[in-house]
């Protein structure tokens, strides 16, 4: 008996995402596999995981579809509360626990919500936008929904590799040999989805350039003032802390990466064509 | 007439762009972008230096305009840019020993916080 339960206890999967694995830890095998089919990709090793979580699944009850997302920090614990789920994370400790339902959509919104917290402290963003890598770079097109994430990644060419036709993930490059003022910033692949509901590969590129997109009746590249890029790029950004630190934290990143990545607006016509401007 | 005082909030977030003065909320991550009289009053805001002492020694040297009404619209601005959390306002001079620089930068973060 006491080996069943100790065989229970160790179910587990660490999920990989921008180079931070996160392991979860669940009683539960069909959960389980349902995390490893929607995962499949970024599934890494459990060896050296940045956060832990423990995951207690609850009979589904009533969900309010229009509940907000809360996320909050007291005394070093952030708690992360929507509808359908309830998180706590204590980072210094590494651990935290989250109480949902057996569905894959509430610990996929704590898993985005932990990556924002993670990267604001680094000087990274989750960004609303479709990225792609061509010729060893990484091309991140920014929009709200219907600005045409989706579209451009649905026209990208054989030998682009798409990341993400929703989410992009940005990091500052850690590598130790970069030196502060040659900063450049990493797009990684993302299984979080859009309408094309293609996870990413598992891949990352230093980013050339951002694109904030517009549809309209020509291909065409404009610049984008310092000020205009900052006030765009912030409007794509997803945060949902509610702590001083972490929006001044975001704000500069912000500014940062305006400061060191070319920022220009793509207007562009729905067909192939397009791409003959990126890469 | 009293004089007013101005400090830079220290729980807002500043960058210059570009000659384009940007400043965001920490308390509700509003994005505020001062014009280029804001701006001098923001980049003077030192708490110690009343407000007319700052509209007659930058404001009225920059620009051609009428000290009185200078000093009448810096006022309303003033307190404007208090309204929204950018600015404190005080009839007396404002000592902070956390006074917001011009252009602020986010602090260090705790050794392996979050990772």
């Amino acid at each position: 008996m006491q080996a069943l339960i100790s065989s229970i206890d160790c179910l587990h999967l660490t999920i990989e995402i921008g180079g931070i694995p996160i392991r979860v830890n669940t009683a539960d095998a069909d959960f389980l596999n349902m995390l490893q089919n929607r995962y499949a990709g970024f599934v890494g090793s459990s060896e050296r995981a940045a956060v832990e979580f423990n995951v207690d699944l609850l009979t589904p009850g009533f969900v309010d579809p229009d509940a907000d997302v809360r996320v909050t920090q007291q005394a070093g614990k952030w708690a992360l509360e929507r509808g359908d789920f309830r998180a706590e994370w204590e980072p210094a400790r590494r651990t935290g626990t989250i109480r949902q339902s057996a569905n894959p959509y509430s610990i996929d919104a704590v898993l985005r919500i932990v990556h924002t917290l993670v990267l604001a402290q680094e000087g990274g963003f989750l960004l609303h936008a479709a990225s792609a890598i061509r010729n060893g770079k990484a091309f991140l097109f920014a929009g709200v929904s219907g600005a045409g994430k989706t579209t451009i990644s649905r026209l990208a060419p054989p030998d682009a590799t798409l990341l993400t036709d929703e989410i992009s993930y940005v990091r500052k490059d850690v590598r130790k040999d970069v030196r502060k003022h040659d900063l450049s910033y990493v797009a990684y692949g993302t299984p979080f989805t859009g309408e094309l509901a293609k996870l990413g590969e598992n891949v990352s590129a230093p980013i050339s350039a951002l694109y904030l997109l517009a549809q309209g009746p020509e291909n065409r590249i404009d610049p984008v003032a310092p000020g205009q890029a900052v006030r765009e790029l912030l409007a794509n950004v997803l945060f949902f802390a509610e702590d001083q630190e972490l929006v001044q934290r975001s704000f500069h990143a912000a500014c940062e990466f305006v400061s060191r990545v070319p920022v220009s607006r793509l207007t562009f016509v729905p067909d192939t064509r397009v791409w003959e401007m990126i890469g | 007439m009293s004089r007013l005082y101005v400090a830079r909030n220290t729980r807002v977030a500043a960058r210059n762009l570009d000659g384009e003065m940007m400043i965001m909320s920490g308390k509700d991550s509003t994005l505020f972008t001062l014009n280029k009289t804001a701006t001098i009053i923001w980049q003077s805001a030192d708490g110690a230096t009343p407000l007319d002492e700052i509209v007659e020694r930058r404001i009225c040297q920059e620009y051609e305009v009428d000290p009185a009404a200078a000093l009448q619209d810096a006022e309303t601005l003033a307190r404007e840019l208090a309204a929204h959390g950018i600015l404190d306002v005080s009839e007396n001079p404002i000592v902070s020993t956390k006074l917001q620089p011009v252009n602020s930068q986010p602090p260090k973060s705790p050794a392996g916080e979050s990772r």
